[in-house]
């Protein structure tokens, strides 16, 4: 069976918060199919891995099922909070993005099946 | 003495979500979403440092201002429709932004009762230098808070809904505090209206009603952020429709906590299962621990149900009770920074902006400017993924259009940021060539890091007080 390396973005989506230090990310599957590779692909140590070159800190997760959606903090990420960071993203309101970037393998069946399952929100 | 008076379903509106956000659109949900109430959330973490810099200028002022001009908008239709308006705008100071409220509303002959909340300042508890050592300690690191007592320039802790439900219950129509919890601005409007009980609420029935009405405070407290704005994806944010006339989100929540979110009709976004559950996870850490001075939420059983529409059904928040401290923010100096942004054109655009850098560089050295960090990004290639964004190589660079640099410097030493623009403009004739914008000649500014810590719950709630101003139309 062919495996397919995808980018995140393929298959999710994001929003990035701050609190103090502290960048936290909300990963969404767009459906069930979606949410089982994410909750199979996307762990901590993936993570925390995938930001390492960047933003060096411990990584937590917690999957959340009944939302089809994974949440994770990343720590020590903000130079110190949103008033002591030097980038011109000093919140990290893009950082969402970054982690859409993080690829992971899965199967050309798997990726067909979330793709081709409907969303569960309603967007017409 | 008022009865209260206990209703099946209340509906509330967001107002803005943060110091500076967009207040047309609560007009439409005063106008068309059939409200009672709005509630608006003016601070940020970081807005508490604004205002302390607006309060050591001028002790009137550490509120945020935008409530005024708000006000002056909106407070017409909302008396019109009996519509009642919570908010934390008071920062620093609630009495002066009462005050400069009521003053605002005299001038054209208005009427409100205005309650004021006030207590949330521990800055004194935090510079008691006789407190034990652990006290106060951080949150995240448990590092010691004697390390920046020193320069520590306010210190809040995060009240709960108890004094907001107390203003209403007291008749007010408007009710300013300084810091609550973002999203007690909406659970006490619920509790008030509902009859839920808050105090020494324990059994499950209760808990878990307070936890709904925490999660609607939590989906309406960031504004357009729970009704399509900022949905971070690629290629499904273009199907949010008219973000020009964006809808703020609005509840309509029942007496057994189960709630209902949605849009004014005729408005721009989206609500839908994909746009509310971004703002669900939105700054929330253990999404089973979702600590409040109310309650403790557990989002691990929330269910929401898109009903299309911009309709989603949201129940199964779980609660638990509430612990015997409260969260606190403080923020302390740490030093300055001055920020410089300086672009250059083709051809060899990369390199020259590293020559000029370099040079930067040996004259930071040359003239022995005291600095802790000099601080160099790429706006348009790597400012907003740093090292995850996959940059092209230095010949491509060299053939690009125009290369941006933002240097920022840090420093404890003001002179030395106040210095830093003018090490730059003698470039501009003997530099690199075609250069092609500079700014910053002017710019310091004061960092100020955070310090969330915890306190005693009692220490801060035995001085909390609500005071009505004002009289009623």
């Amino acid at each position: 069976m062919s495996t397919v390396r995808i980018p995140l973005v393929r298959v999710a989506h994001a929003r990035s918060g701050d609190k103090a230090d502290w960048v936290d990310f909300g990963l969404f599957a767009w459906n069930e199919a979606g949410y089982r590779l994410l909750a199979r692909e996307v762990t901590a140590e993936r993570v925390q891995a995938h930001f390492a070159p960047w933003l060096p800190g411990e990584v937590d997760a917690w999957p959340l099922p009944n939302i089809l959606a994974l949440k994770f903090v990343l720590r020590g990420a903000l130079q110190g909070g949103g008033a002591r960071n030097l980038r011109l993203d000093n919140l990290g309101k893009a950082m969402a993005g970054a982690l859409l970037r993080m690829e992971i393998d899965v199967t050309q069946d798997e990726l067909d099946a979330a793709l081709a399952a409907p969303r569960v929100g309603v967007w017409s | 003495m008022k009865i209260k008076t206990i209703m099946k379903s209340i509906r509330i509106g967001a107002g803005l979500g943060f110091y500076g956000d967009n207040w047309e659109p609560v007009a439409a949900s005063i106008e068309r979403g059939g409200v009672q109430f709005i509630a608006s959330d003016h601070l940020a973490e970081l807005t508490l440092a604004i205002l302390q810099k607006d309060r050591q200028r001028d002790p009137s002022l550490g509120y945020a201002r935008d409530v005024v001009p708000m006000l002056m908008k909106l407070w017409p239709l909302m008396r019109e429709r009996g519509v009642r308006f919570v908010c934390n705008a008071g920062g620093l100071n609630p009495q002066g932004a009462a005050k400069a409220v009521l003053a605002a509303f005299q001038a054209k002959g208005w009427k409100a009762r205005v309650a004021v909340v006030s207590g949330d300042d521990v800055l004194p508890c935090l510079l008691d230098q006789t407190a034990p050592v652990e006290a106060f300690a951080h949150l995240f690191s448990s590092a010691p808070v004697a390390g920046v007592r020193d320069r520590l320039v306010f210190g809040n802790a995060y009240l709960g809904a108890r004094p907001i439900v107390a203003a209403l219950d007291a008749g007010a129509d408007i009710v300013i505090t300084g810091r609550v919890a973002d999203a007690a601005l909406f659970l006490g409007p619920l509790v008030h209206s509902l009859g839920w009980t808050l105090d020494g609420a324990t059994d499950a029935r209760d808990l878990d009603r307070l936890a709904q009405g925490l999660t609607v405070g939590h989906l309406l407290e960031c504004s357009g952020q729970g009704s399509g704005g900022n949905f971070g994806s690629q290629g499904a944010w273009q199907a949010i429709p008219d973000l020009a006339h964006i809808g703020y989100p609005i509840a309509e929540v029942w007496e057994d906590g189960s709630a209902l979110i949605t849009k004014a009709p005729g408005t721009g976004g989206r609500v839908n299962f994909d746009t509310v559950r971004q703002q669900l996870l939105y700054e929330v850490h253990n999404p089973h621990a979702y600590f409040s001075p109310d309650v403790v939420l557990d989002m691990g059983g929330i269910q929401l149900l898109d009903e299309g529409e911009d309709r989603v059904r949201l129940t199964g928040a779980r609660g638990g009770a509430p612990t015997d401290t409260l969260k606190v923010v403080a923020g302390f100096r740490d030093g300055y920074k001055a920020e410089v942004t300086w672009g250059f054109s083709w051809p060899d655009a990369w390199d020259k902006a590293q020559a000029a850098q370099a040079t930067i560089r040996t004259l930071l050295k040359d003239k022995r400017i005291p600095h802790e960090e000099l601080y160099v990004e790429y706006p348009g290639l790597n400012s907003a993924h740093g090292a995850l964004a996959p940059l092209p190589k230095p010949d491509a660079l060299n053939q690009s259009n125009e290369i941006w640099t933002r240097l920022v410097l840090r420093t404890s030493d003001k002179a030395a940021a106040d210095g830093f623009g003018r090490l730059f403009p003698w470039m501009g004739l003997s530099g690199p060539a075609y250069t092609c914008g500079f700014t910053g000649l002017h710019n310091t500014s004061e960092l100020l890091g955070i310090w969330p810590t915890l306190i005693p719950r009692a220490d801060v709630e035995a001085g909390v007080q609500v005071e009505l101003l004002g009289d009623g139309a």
